[in-house]
């Protein structure tokens, strides 16, 4: 049987950051996308802590995730107002639209 | 594991008082403006600038001894008071340039001063971090609070854009930071400052992991205080997001975030000096040559002091690289100084106003010298300052942090950063040729109100009477950067 040890999770950790990272910079269509990238980037953040806090015995990891938690869903609440106030003005949250200013 | 007696022994809040009072104080004026609407947003902007002058009286009351309280989470030392005095100066002064410039645009709604002092709770916080946790909550706080303001002309397409703009990226920045730390985390075993540093002064040779976490988290800072490669983000969100929040994010959070950086590198990372000394100098030198060469060719003023920022961050970078506590007496003086001269710039950038809307192109300051003379001297005293040239104070800001990078060898870094500072001095002249020299333009509107005459009397003063005794402002900086190093 395959163990499933600390450096499975860091590299799950790892590949869903990175998945996060790409999600934000090659998305061409939708805003929302990028919101859900940012999303993705915090909660491999959190198996990393939540990883190393079991490997450690060090609780101080798993309260940081409570924390992040709590401040991702601020982050949301305050990207999707901005995205609203956006489309308002613009009418579209393409990515492509976000471009009035350039240089 | 603390039992529970050290935990109440510890628990001392009196160098937190600051801290409790804004944020209590934001909350109230909040009450008030619920219950008052936006009728009172003037009254609750005094107000704010009142609440920071009390909380930096507060502050000038504690006792600056370093200390270290609530099990580690919280440092209070000269270091920390002194930069809180200045980000408190910086909030102070970007609030009195607003308060006219949101009645004139229509957007004075109440959140705004609330929203101010948040972010200035947020940025108090990161200044005093002495833990992880700390550093990221307060950064957050600060961020979230700041993101909105971006997006505060919410009928605006270029708000909105730069409010979306810069809340995209700042999340990123987020992003980065916290794998940085979570990393750290795992391979220094703590989330404690001290516990850190001591973790990573035991090992013989600092390793891959160590290494790995601490790019993450400079390059997270980075964006925070818009760096090259990081600063894509800074000239879209200063041009678009209304005059007197650029004035803000130009004044204030740069000047916290660099105090954070410079708590990390020279406190838990202190044993990695070698390592963070590459990447801080090429951050430097970038943010420096593109901060130059950048600016060139930008019409509008508002994109201009963006690349402006962004140059100025790079010398201030360079007193970090020095790493000497010269060197990191030099950086507080040099955001000083770049604090003060960018909130007078600002008066003047928000009294750009024709026929009821703002102004921002360059040439639209053409013949100020004739239609008011004494705002086109005090601009072109600034602008001079801020191109280096002495006796302003700009140039001692430069000639301070260069001193501190020769006498620990860096030549090459001291001769380029000179010389990217010839080249933004064009960019800067340029817009004095303008005022003095062009075909003049109609006039701006009406007369420039009170508290932004004020703001830049004030830093023209400070700009031109700098030179009188630089001791005065030198030392104290020295001293409080001498905090850092010697605990």
């Amino acid at each position: 049987m395959l163990e499933i040890g600390l450096a499975h999770y860091l590299t799950l950790a790892a590949l869903l950051f990175t998945l996060g990272v790409f999600g934000i910079f090659l998305n061409r269509k939708n805003v929302i996308i990028i919101l859900m990238s940012i999303e993705l980037m915090l909660l491999a953040v959190n198996i990393n802590f939540v990883a190393f806090s079991a490997y450690l015995n060090d609780l101080a990891g798993q309260v940081f995730t409570m924390f992040i938690l709590t401040v991702a869903a601020a982050e949301a609440a305050i990207g999707l107002a901005i995205l609203v106030a956006f489309f308002r003005n613009k009418g579209s949250i393409a990515v492509d639209d976000i471009s009035s200013m350039k240089g | 594991m603390t039992d529970i007696y050290t935990v109440i022994t510890d628990f001392n809040l009196v160098p937190l008082i600051p801290e409790i009072f804004m944020a209590l104080f934001a909350m109230g004026l909040l009450i008030v403006g619920v219950s008052q609407g936006n009728r009172s947003t003037s009254v609750i902007c005094w107000a704010s600038v009142a609440g920071l002058a009390i909380t930096a009286l507060l502050i000038m009351g504690l006792d600056w001894q370093h200390k270290i309280i609530l099990n580690g989470m919280f440092v209070f030392d000269e270091f920390a008071g002194f930069m809180k005095l200045l980000v408190l100066l910086g909030l102070m002064a970007s609030l009195a340039l607003s308060v006219r410039y949101l009645a004139q645009e229509g957007i004075e709604r109440f959140e705004y001063p609330v929203l101010v002092v948040m972010s200035g709770v947020g940025m108090m916080m990161m200044l005093s971090a002495n833990n992880m946790l700390t550093l990221y909550v307060g950064l957050e706080l600060q961020s979230l609070a700041l993101y909105v303001l971006a997006a505060f002309h919410r009928n605006a397409v270029r708000s909105a854009e730069a409010g979306l703009k810069y809340f995209v990226l700042g999340a990123l920045s987020s992003g980065m930071l916290l794998f940085g730390i979570s990393l750290l985390y795992g391979f220094t075993g703590s989330i404690d400052f001290g516990a850190i540093g001591a973790s990573l002064l035991a090992a013989d040779s600092i390793s891959f992991g160590p290494i790995f976490a601490l790019v993450f988290i400079v390059a997270g800072l980075a964006f925070k205080i818009s760096a090259v490669p990081f600063h894509m983000w800074t000239p879209d969100v200063y041009q678009g997001a209304p005059e007197s929040v650029t004035a803000l994010f130009a004044i204030v959070p740069k000047v916290a975030a660099m105090g954070l950086l410079m708590r990390l590198l020279f406190e838990p990372f202190a044993a990695m000096a070698d390592q963070w000394g590459q990447i801080i100098y090429f951050l430097s030198l970038a943010s420096m040559l593109v901060g130059a060469f950048g600016g060139i060719a930008q019409l509008s003023i508002k994109r201009l002091i963006a690349y402006s920022s962004i140059g100025n961050m790079g010398y201030a970078l360079i007193g970090i690289v020095a790493g000497t506590p010269q060197g990191a007496g030099a950086v507080i003086v040099y955001l000083l100084i770049y604090m003060i001269m960018t909130a007078g710039v600002f008066a003047v950038i928000l009294s750009m106003r024709r026929n009821g809307a703002a102004v921002e192109w360059i040439g639209d300051l053409a013949g100020l010298s004739k239609s008011n003379p004494v705002m086109a001297y005090a601009m072109a005293i600034l602008l001079f300052s801020m191109a280096g040239i002495p006796p302003m104070a700009g140039f001692f800001g430069k000639i301070l942090v260069f001193q501190a990078a020769v006498a620990e060898g860096y030549y090459v870094l001291s001769v380029l950063g000179v010389v990217s500072s010839v080249v933004a001095a064009y960019y800067y002249l340029r817009v004095i040729k303008v005022m003095f020299f062009d075909e003049a333009a109609d006039p701006f509107d009406g007369r420039t109100p009170f508290a932004r005459r004020a703001v830049l009397l004030i830093s023209t003063a400070f700009v031109l009477a700098f030179i009188l005794k630089p001791s005065l402002i030198v030392e104290s900086a020295q001293s409080a950067a001498l905090s850092l190093f010697f605990g």
